[in-house]
């Protein structure tokens, strides 16, 4: 059975704007953990000079970190990222001469160790939001290239763009890793209202016969890593297990993109395409922005009155992360800045939409209907109000994706993926 | 600066509580229109009154035990209108006023509030006037008298001399709401379309009851017809909170109504077969939803 998926609204206002790179910050703060994977130590010093494309922080189970700028290093604290982990910061006062490291050059790459060594030390993450470590996925055994370019969180355009700006190296990144990982078969995946993308993913893939675009209803969260797998993939995905054990590797688009243009120029992931959109930003756009940038420039070059935020997101408004504040800086796996005002009360819903007052579930069903894990997110969020833990595993807590439908449906406005996280971390925690 | 910091989803839809008990209030106007025209204004008072003492007992219970005025949500005026529905038009006030206070308080409040209960409250309370009350639980206006004209019986089901377009247009004997069949699947139509029941509850109800009757050798659409099968099908089995989630659930619910609907009709001598046949089931509800819960995909 397919997952079908919700409607929710798209507000892409920032999809017709071209990427433009924005103006070089004073200085950047670079964390030495991006994503999932572990955190990096620094190899530079306060006072130390550094290039772009220097590599600023790198360790045994982690993806190595590059510096965006050239310039100086000014301080290295420690950083409370957006998901609570803390982890030490890299900020560097840039000279404005953006002059690149000597070190930055094309990668030689023969064979599938080759390649995969080549990604581990482009730095490269997850850049569809995940922060997944690529090197580590591509790792593993498979038959079978998702390629995400759905994009279903609302504002979210970085993909679009990237498909728009950079297909030539997006459909290079689907073969370079088709090749090297010896797989004879790759979808890509699309929504279908994004006729323009479409076209251009068709256009670029002609030639290859094993590469089909594949759109999909224009429907949340049909962009998630297990839901695409189950979409698109003939392989029954069985309780607990993850796409790439089955053989199904999903990258997203704007990660191929990246592994394109490194296997060309040798420029690690040192830049990204950020979109940075929300009620309260006045010129929605995606820029291309180094990393470390802090959300204020972000927001600023996009005229953002960030005094009349009530919240800042890293991410879209469906699985983003708040930001407690500006000075936060941009991560690798981030694609997209939001802001919203609180929305007033009579005017029609532009961003944030007021939810009505939270009531007593009257168990409408309505999240058992639309969980794309075919959970039961009402019985879940009484396992976890009795902190039953025994209730909890029958129902597969652990299984959530946090993509928040069944709050979004919910007629009595539960926070019930907030629990489900929560109950993730009890079950983690008896374990 | 610090901004708020909330756990995603950021944005919420349209729904609401209120807005789903709007409907099933819309839903219930076909019935409570005809109930004017049969058994006239008297019947409508006290459907109104039905509604406004459950709404007081909503606001004063919560804020008794804490839980802040929840009438603004309309589940209460909802359970009000409902319970109103199924007493016959010649109840005294007072006595519909107790009605709603055990709807309300009792069988609702009393378990939890919204979505605790696990009887379906109407009903449970109007089980229990029936069986305190049972000589003025089955007085019976006659159609088109204004409630003047009277008449006793167990139930006026079994007196069915009346034709098939009678029942099905409303001039019978009966409960305020139940007795047009027009106006209920009317509302049934509404709440399909307004996706605010899935319908498979009630049809499997329906469906039960109609087979099982032709098996036994009843005339199955007589049985559909009459008492409480309709309204029941329309605005009690299909209640979220004392009713399975899952579809396989919802239908198992159904088909366990229409059992013991039959059982009671056509081998005791009781009556209420509908009513008990609901509370029985709604018992019976957590174990259905636990033995349906749906496997997880990996």
């Amino acid at each position: 059975m397919k997952i079908k998926g919700i409607k929710i609204p798209r507000e892409k206002a920032s999809e017709k704007s071209e990427t433009i790179a924005v103006p070089l910050p004073e200085s950047v703060n670079i964390p030495m953990l991006h994503g999932l994977g572990d955190e990096c130590t620094p190899t530079v010093k306060v006072g130390d000079r550094v290039l772009v494309g220097q590599k600023i922080g790198d360790g045994d189970n982690a993806v190595p970190v590059h510096s965006s700028v050239s310039g100086r290093v000014s301080l290295i604290s420690d950083i409370t990222l957006a998901d609570g982990r803390v982890c030490k910061a890299v900020e560097i006062k840039t000279d404005g001469r953006q002059e690149v490291s000597p070190w930055v050059k094309p990668p030689i790459v023969r064979d599938r160790e080759s390649f995969i060594s080549a990604v581990r030390e482009s730095g490269c993450v997850g850049l569809g939001g995940s922060g997944d470590v690529t090197y580590k996925k591509l790792s593993a055994a498979a038959d079978l290239l998702i390629v995400n370019a759905v994009e279903c969180e609302p504002y979210i355009t970085s993909d679009y763009r990237c498909i728009i700006e950079d297909g030539d190296n997006a459909a290079e990144g689907i073969r370079l890793v088709m090749r090297y990982l010896s797989i004879d078969k790759a979808y890509v995946a699309v929504s279908s209202d994004k006729e323009e993308a479409v076209r251009i993913l068709r256009e670029k893939t002609a030639n290859d016969e094993n590469i089909t675009v594949k759109p999909q209803r224009p429907r949340y969260p049909l962009g998630a890593e297990k839901v695409l797998a189950v979409n698109l993939s003939d392989k029954k995905i069985k309780l607990g297990e993850e796409p790439l054990e089955k053989g199904v590797l999903v990258l997203n688009i704007s990660t191929l993109a990246f592994i394109g243009a490194y296997i060309k120029t040798g420029m690690p992931l040192v830049t990204r395409r950020v979109t940075v959109d929300g009620s309260i930003v006045k010129t929605p756009c995606s820029v291309s922005a180094p990393v470390g940038t802090s959300y204020r420039d972000l927001l600023e070059f996009a005229e953002t009155n960030i005094d009349a935020a009530e919240k800042i997101l890293s991410g879209g408004p469906m699985m983003g992360v708040c930001v407690g504040d500006v000075s936060y800086p941009l991560c690798k796996q981030c694609n997209a800045v939001t802001a919203f005002i609180k929305p007033l009360k009579d005017k029609k819903p532009t961003g944030l939409i007021v939810p009505a007052k939270e009531t007593g579930c009257f168990r409408c069903g309505k999240c058992v209907e639309v969980c794309p894990m075919k959970l039961m997110p009402l019985k879940l969020e009484r396992a976890f109000d009795k902190k039953d833990i025994n209730a909890l595993k029958r129902l597969n807590a652990q299984l959530c994706l946090n993509c928040g439908s069944c709050s979004y449906v919910c007629p009595a406005k539960r926070r019930i993926p907030e629990k489900n996280m929560q109950a993730q971390k009890l079950l983690a925690d008896e374990a | 600066m610090e901004f708020i910091k909330t756990s995603s989803p950021h944005i919420s839809g349209e729904a609401s509580t209120s807005k789903i008990m709007t409907h099933v209030l819309v839903a219930l106007l076909p019935a409570l229109v005809m109930s004017g025209m049969i058994f006239g204004g008297r019947a409508l008072m006290l459907v109104a009154f039905c509604v406004l003492t459950s709404m007081l007992w909503e606001l004063i219970s919560g804020l008794i035990l804490k839980r802040g005025n929840t009438t603004a949500d309309l589940s209460a005026a909802v359970s009000g209108m409902i319970f109103a529905m199924t007493l016959p038009p010649t109840v005294p006030f007072w006595m519909a006023g107790l009605g709603t206070f055990m709807t309300i308080v009792i069988f609702k409040q009393i378990f939890g509030g919204l979505g605790r209960n696990i009887l379906n409250p109407a009903l449970a309370s109007r089980l229990v006037l029936r069986l305190v009350f049972s000589a003025r639980m089955t007085l019976w206006a006659v159609p088109f008298t204004d409630s003047t004209d009277v008449t006793t019986g167990p139930t006026p089901i079994v007196t069915g001399a009346e034709g098939y377009y009678d029942i099905f247009m409303g001039s019978t004997m009966g409960c305020i709401g139940e007795v047009s069949k027009l106006a209920l699947i009317t509302g049934l139509v509404y709440l399909a379309a307004m996706r605010v029941t899935d319908l498979y509850a009630s049809l499997s109800f329906v469906g039960t009851v109609c087979m099982l009757s032709y098996l036994i050798g009843e005339n199955g659409l007589y049985q559909i017809l009459i008492g409480g099968v309709m309204f029941a099908a329309v605005f009690c089995v299909s209640d979220y909170t004392t009713t399975p989630v899952t579809g396989l659930g919802k239908l198992i619910f159904g088909m366990g109504c229409g059992l013991i609907t039959c059982v009671i009709r056509f081998f005791t001598p009781f009556t209420e077969g509908v009513t008990v046949a609901v509370l029985a089931m709604n018992l019976l509800t957590p174990l259905i939803d636990r033995l349906t819960e749906r496997r997880n995909l990996g």
